[in-house]
């Protein structure tokens, strides 16, 4: 026997009120696990997928909608922008290296982006098998896109138009898969890679097959002497002055628009913020009623327990043993509510991430632990010591003899 | 080994208990017998360290008990003085065994006896069992077998008849003193139930004839 054991004898001894305890501190604590762990691997990862990337130019829209459909996959593209336009603005003196993206096709919800070779360098891009595309659709697959939808190198498909599932497919011209990428942890994995070429050619009408076996362009922009349309472009720049100049540049031509991604990142998480401040208030509510019903159930108990108290006294229990014993029984209450709270926290996310596995937190993952929870517990057993400190300190008062003749 | 010297206790001044001295050897017995309200539960109180008396002094086993304090005070009770109260009251979370490991805990004992002793008080079977599955008698003899778990120098018993059979009454107070007898421990048992007057010869009256 010890003072752990006794005390998790007396919280056994009433499993509903201490299941309702530890569940309802848990529930609180799980919405804090939720919320450390999107917002920590989601900040990371929409930071990950735009390294590299200074600004994102497009047709006119909103410009958070240009940064989610060219870097991030998300959102619909605002439009698509003449190839003239693009060309011209590659030659300013501003741009280190400019990357065409031509999008607006899916396989099976997987986006299909017609790009350079640049792209697959700018993430650094490795090869699992095949290499990358060299003739009109060609394509290499995200790791994730190979995995789920099970296909192999030398196997083929066909398009369908639009951003998401379920709209009409091309039939004429089916991709070849030509390589697939390591897992990456970033926006690839779930990107079907391809040359601009391929995106042009599956959208003509007319079919000119001489063109379909000629090499695509590996990097700037594929030649050609038709018009043609590419849908954003990414941009590095050569030097910080771009920073301040290309922008207001590239805004006040009428057709394009620049936005840039760590300006647009930190305005979403701006107004995600008063979201994210709003479940985390509703989550410390009920923390605090949670503290509040241990504390109640304590106090509670404790009249019933006096008796017991000083027959424990009269055995040679000190009375800060008492104030131990009181103690430990909250701070086990809330050790318990804080392990259970991270366990459903994280079955929450894993849940979460399974159902919308093409989705903004598609990428996410449950299974890590952040040193972040270890701070939910700490603030647990803080938490459940403020709850017992009343309680124990009774506890610790009573009078033995004014209590054993009571009875 | 208890010894009882001038102690005055009154919880308010027009109420004096009348608290006689007592001088007992290892192994003897006491019955001090009195009425309802005539301080047979305070006395015992005062001798089992649990309430301070105003003035006068306790030793046990050469020890002035109310000179410690505190902690020291707890242990010593703990281990020294084994108390049986009149309602038997057992710790209703714990099973029969764990009551008395907890006595052994409390009290820094190793509890080697303890399965001995519940054998002899006819409850080894239950030693497993939840408290509140025991009956009555079975309650009673846990809470003796509590108060025997760290092998005190002294008993102390308060009433520990009075809810019980003539059968049962008679069964307890053999134990008792078997049990005292056996560990070679001092037992004082503060009653007004006239059967047990019977058992015990070295008798005090106290608060008057009853």
């Amino acid at each position: 026997m010890n003072m752990f054991k006794l005390s998790w004898k007396y919280l056994i001894s009433k499993p509903l009120s201490t299941g309702l305890n530890i569940l309802l501190l848990a529930l609180g604590l799980a919405i804090i696990t939720v919320l450390i762990l999107i917002q920590d691997q989601f900040e990371n990862k929409m930071t990950k997928d735009a390294e590299g990337i200074d600004l994102v130019v497009g047709a006119k829209g909103s410009p958070l909608q240009l940064i989610l459909s060219s870097i991030y996959h998300i959102d619909f593209p605002t439009g698509n922008i003449d190839m003239a336009d693009a060309m011209a603005l590659s030659k300013n003196r501003l741009i280190k290296n400019i990357i065409p993206l031509g999008l607006g096709d899916n396989y099976q919800g997987y986006r299909i982006v017609g790009t350079n070779h640049d792209y697959l360098e700018l993430y650094n891009a490795k090869m699992e098998t095949g290499s990358a595309w060299d003739r009109p659709f060609d394509v290499v697959l995200g790791s994730e896109v190979a995995s789920k939808l099970g296909l192999k190198l030398g196997d083929k498909f066909i398009g369908s138009h639009g951003i998401g599932s379920s709209s009409h497919e091309h039939d004429e011209h089916p991709y070849t898969i030509t390589g697939i990428l390591t897992p990456m942890g970033n926006v690839l994995d779930k990107l079907i890679l391809t040359s601009i070429e391929s995106v042009w050619y599956t959208h003509d009408e007319d079919h000119d097959h001489g063109k379909f076996e000629a090499p695509v362009a590996k990097t700037g922009f594929p030649e050609t002497d038709e018009e043609r349309e590419v849908t954003s472009l990414l941009i590095q720049y050569r030097n910080p002055m771009a920073a301040v100049q290309l922008p207001r540049f590239i805004n006040s031509k009428s057709a394009l628009q620049a936005a840039s991604p760590s300006f647009e990142i930190s305005r979403l998480f701006e107004l995600l913020g008063v979201g994210v401040k709003l479940v985390q208030g509703l989550a410390i509510v009920i923390i605090v009623i949670a503290g509040l019903g241990i504390f109640i159930a304590l106090y509670n108990s404790l009249k019933e327990r006096k008796y017991d108290l000083a027959i424990m006294r009269t055995l040679g229990a000190t009375s800060g043993q008492l104030f131990v014993h009181i103690l430990l029984e909250g701070v086990i209450l809330t050790f318990l509510g804080a392990i259970v709270g991270i366990a459903i926290g994280h079955l929450f996310l894993s849940v979460l991430v399974m159902q919308n596995e093409q989705g903004a937190i598609g990428g996410l993952t449950a299974a890590v632990f952040l040193k972040e929870e270890i701070w939910i517990i700490v603030y647990a057993i803080i938490v459940g010591v403020v709850a017992s400190l009343i309680p124990a300190w009774n506890a610790y008062q009573t009078d033995i003899a004014k209590q054993l003749t009571k009875a | 080994m208890l010894e009882a010297k001038n102690i005055e206790f009154h919880y308010s001044p027009k109420q004096q208990f009348n608290i006689p001295d007592l001088q007992l050897s290892q192994g003897e017995q006491l019955l001090i017998l009195g009425k309802s309200g005539s301080g047979k539960t305070t006395i015992l109180n005062i001798l089992g360290g649990l309430l301070k008396p105003l003035k006068g002094e306790i030793r046990i086993d050469g020890t002035s008990l109310y000179s410690i304090k505190g902690a020291p005070l707890d242990k010593f009770r703990g281990k020294n003085i084994g108390i049986i109260f009149q309602k038997a009251h057992v710790l209703e979370p714990l099973t029969v065994l764990e009551n008395l490991m907890l006595a052994n805990y409390f009290s820094g004992a190793k509890g080697d006896k303890n399965e001995n002793l519940l054998k002899e008080l006819g409850i080894f079977d239950k030693r497993n069992a939840k408290v509140n599955t025991l009956s009555e008698g079975e309650v009673q003899r846990l809470s003796i077998a509590r108060a025997l778990a760290n092998s005190p120098k002294v008993i102390l018993a308060d009433e520990p008849t009075a809810s019980l059979d003539d059968v049962n009454a008679a069964i307890v107070v053999k134990l008792l003193k078997e049990q005292a007898e056996k560990y070679n421990a001092v037992l004082i048992i503060v009653t007004h139930d006239q059967r047990v007057k019977d058992h015990i010869s070295n008798q005090i009256t106290i608060g008057g004839k009853l």
